[in-house]
């Protein structure tokens, strides 16, 4: 088989995007949706797991674990109930993919789903969408329901006719915490939403304490494409260790902020490019590789090629590809201590450093950026975050000391010139606006 | 408020509650999170009688009740205003001016953070990142999007809701709907305003616009299994023999989980600084 090379952007997931009626099952179909499905169903389900295990797909949900991994470690069947669990709780600060994906292609998604829940023996799925998003979700409920009434989803499915598939949207009500996995699940129980302890992993003890597969929206929208066009194809996108195609949302201070689908690799340099360079020539100081709970980075880093691996090498993590770009108009106390009051918001109060830290990070954070600073705040913090890191359950902690870490990291004097001097007076805030009606209030 | 709904009404919602827990045959609690929104649809926040419904229904206490509903952010513990404007304040839509925004529309409402204008009308919220970021800054009227907001389209939406006028979301329903019945969709029930509004903003389709204008295309491929077309439902059978399916379990390995950990191989997410979303 030949395939040929990618372009520099590889619009595969946002190619349907911006079509008449694109979230529409026949507007799906009449672009070739639901023909991976078709085809899924004459396979062996351990065979579609071995497919999207060599096509290398890397979970695009932040933490980058192999997603056909993932599904491999479910045990053998029981006779009980196995899960499929989509996260579509899309919070983290700087993410902005899953939401447009669903808005405008909430059939890729089913469609992914039902090929993995039928990979997993599952036959209750879930999407777990978080509930700000209210016309997200109503293009969800119409797929799913135009989806079952097609027969697409429902009974009678499967090369014998055997195989059942029903497929739940629940609606989440406001709490970042959920997009980690294990709180996930909990909210999904209806109850708080709070982290567990693992192990027991998801694959092992997940919802209603039964194997789970928990799979982020992206990662799972990616399955047809695998299944459908093959491993080679979905391979010749992407690094060795980072495969695929990945949407880069870029926003911040640059000409035009927005989304890029594009091989696993492309650089920040050739983002910013095609985003129209920086704004108004500004200069860039700092940005995020995946969100404001990866290091941040800063021009030295715009040729690393943006793939896991690399990423990491570099000091930070690819995460959800959410690159957040401020210019040197920006305070980056300002937006530190912004990063800093939504962790300590989130913070669901199961562990003490969580809790505790956070809540303390955020008032020296206030007082730096109001030029109140005390000598040592700088240090104090350091102290905290470092105390913070790795003492929790899960990764919000570990998220609320990295940006504080980092920033101090690249600009501590500025965190110090916090001592004496208000942020709004070194970055007057109205020049880092997108627009320019300063005074209106 | 009465402190029980009409005999009528009690039906009609149990009914709809019923409805709820039907979605979640193999554990009926997860109703619990759609059925407060439905709380919240008849009442605009919830309401002792709604935490009574939801406990008669799922056979909790109120109180386990009330500790799921004061966890979550977008469940109010009083009165919602019949429109809930949302100012992202997160750094990024913060900095590109979200923060003015806010200081805009709070001193115009005259009104701060989860408060409420004194019609009921309004109710102010500072928001967390609404995953939107390339459409900066962003406003949420009852989570419908309103794109590249400055202080003057802000005020321009709340003297709209002022004056009765319906709202515009950049994407969304044609217009915004009032909290209560954005709550029963949020519920999960439908309200036809799916086929509505178009498929993506502008910002969204930027990078599928320069790969046209370029001609970047992700890989052709010839397809991997036959000679071009995608065969057709049911005719192509791959891995019936001696596929893993047909292999009956030989060792502990087979059957174990534990046992079929590849050494070196850590289970998900342990060994990753980030989690799925976060």
């Amino acid at each position: 088989m030949s395939v040929t090379e990618p372009g520099t952007l590889s619009p595969v997931l946002t190619e349907l995007w911006g079509v008449d009626r694109s979230w529409t099952l026949d507007v799906y179909r009449e672009h070739g949706g639901y023909r991976a499905w078709e085809k899924a169903q004459g396979m062996d389900p351990a065979d579609i797991v071995s497919l999207v295990k060599d096509s290398g797909i890397r979970g695009r949900g932040g933490a980058g674990f192999p997603t056909g991994l993932k599904w491999s470690f479910l045990p053998k069947p029981d006779g009980g109930p196995t899960y499929l669990v989509v996260n579509a709780d899309e919070s983290e600060p700087g993410t902005c993919k899953d939401i447009p994906l669903m808005m405008a292609n909430p059939h890729v998604l089913i469609e992914g789903m039902a090929i993995t829940a039928y990979a997993i023996r599952c036959n209750h799925a879930f999407i777990y969408l978080r509930g700000e998003v209210v016309h997200v979700y109503r293009r969800l409920l119409a797929a799913v329901r135009e989806a079952r009434e097609a027969g697409l989803l429902g009974t009678g499915l499967g090369p014998d006719g055997d195989y059942d598939l029903d497929i739940t949207v629940h609606a989440g009500a406001g709490a970042y915490i959920c997009g980690e996995e294990t709180a996930l699940l909990d909210s999904l129980e209806g109850r708080r939403g709070q982290p567990r302890l693992k192990p027991p992993f998801p694959a092992v003890a997940g919802l209603y304490a039964r194997p789970t597969v928990v799979n982020n929206v992206e990662s799972v929208a990616s399955v047809p494409g695998i299944i459908g066009r093959g491993v080679d194809w979905f391979k010749a996108m992407g690094t060795e260790k980072s495969t695929g195609h990945g949407i880069f949302s870029v926003s911040g201070h640059v000409a035009n902020p927005g989304q890029f689908e594009a091989p696993l690799g492309i650089t920040m340099r050739t983002l910013i490019d095609l985003a129209g360079g920086m704004r108004d020539g500004r200069r860039l100081k700092f940005w995020t590789p995946g969100g404001s709970s990866t290091p941040i980075f800063t021009e030295e880093h715009l040729d690393v090629p943006l793939d896991f691996d690399s990423v990491a090498a570099a000091g930070s993590m690819l995460g959800t590809r959410a690159l957040q770009v401020f210019d040197e108009t920006t305070s980056v106390v300002r937006v530190v201590r912004g990063w800093t009051d939504f962790y300590q918001h989130e913070s669901c109060g199961k562990c003490t450093p969580c809790r505790e830290g956070t809540f303390w990070m955020r008032q020296v954070m206030h007082r730096l950026e109001a030029g109140k600073g005390l000598p040592g705040d700088v240090d104090l913090l350091l102290d905290v975050a470092g105390n913070i890191l790795g003492r929790s359950f899960c990764a919000l902690g570990d998220a609320a000391a990295t940006p504080i870490q980092s920033a101090i990291k690249y600009f501590r004097d500025e965190f110090e010139a916090g001592y004496t001097t208000p942020a709004s007076e070194l970055f007057p805030y109205a020049a880092s606006a997108r627009f320019s009606e300063v005074g209106i209030r | 408020m009465s402190e029980t709904w009409s005999d009528e009404d009690y039906a009609r919602i149990r009914r709809d509650a019923e409805a709820i827990v039907a979605r979640y045959p193999d554990f009926p609690r997860s109703a619990l999170g759609p059925m407060l929104h439905l709380v919240q649809s008849e009442d605009g926040f919830v309401s002792p009688r709604g935490i009574a419904l939801c406990s008669e229904v799922l056979d909790l206490s109120r109180a386990e009740v009330s500790a799921v509903a004061t966890f979550y952010s977008q469940y109010r513990r009083h009165p919602n205003g019949q429109y809930n404007v949302g100012v992202c304040v997160n750094p990024l839509c913060g900095v590109m001016g979200g923060e003015l925004i806010w200081e805009a529309l709070s001193g115009h409402l005259g009104v701060g953070h989860d408060e409420t204008t004194e019609d009921g009308l309004i109710t102010l919220e500072a928001l967390e990142c609404n995953a939107a970021c390339d459409h900066a800054p962003v406003v949420m009227v009852n989570w419908e999007f309103f794109d590249h907001q400055t202080p003057a389209s802000a005020l321009a939406i709340v003297e709209d809701l002022r004056a009765g006028v319906d709202i515009h979301p950049t994407r969304g329903a044609d217009k915004v709907h009032t909290f209560k019945e954005v709550s029963r969709v949020l519920a999960g029930f439908e309200d036809g305003h799916a086929d509505e509004g178009p498929s993506a903003g502008e910002p969204s389709l930027l990078g599928k616009r320069i790969a046209e204008e370029n001609g970047w295309r992700a890989p052709r491929a010839d397809e991997p299994t036959d000679s071009g077309a995608t065969p057709a439902a049911g005719t192509e059978r791959v891995g019936e023999e001696h596929s893993s399916a047909a292999h009956k379990p030989a060792t502990e390995g087979d059957v174990s989980p534990e046992k079929v950990e590849k050494p070196g191989v850590d289970e998900p997410d342990a060994d990753e600084p980030a989690k799925e979303e976060k």
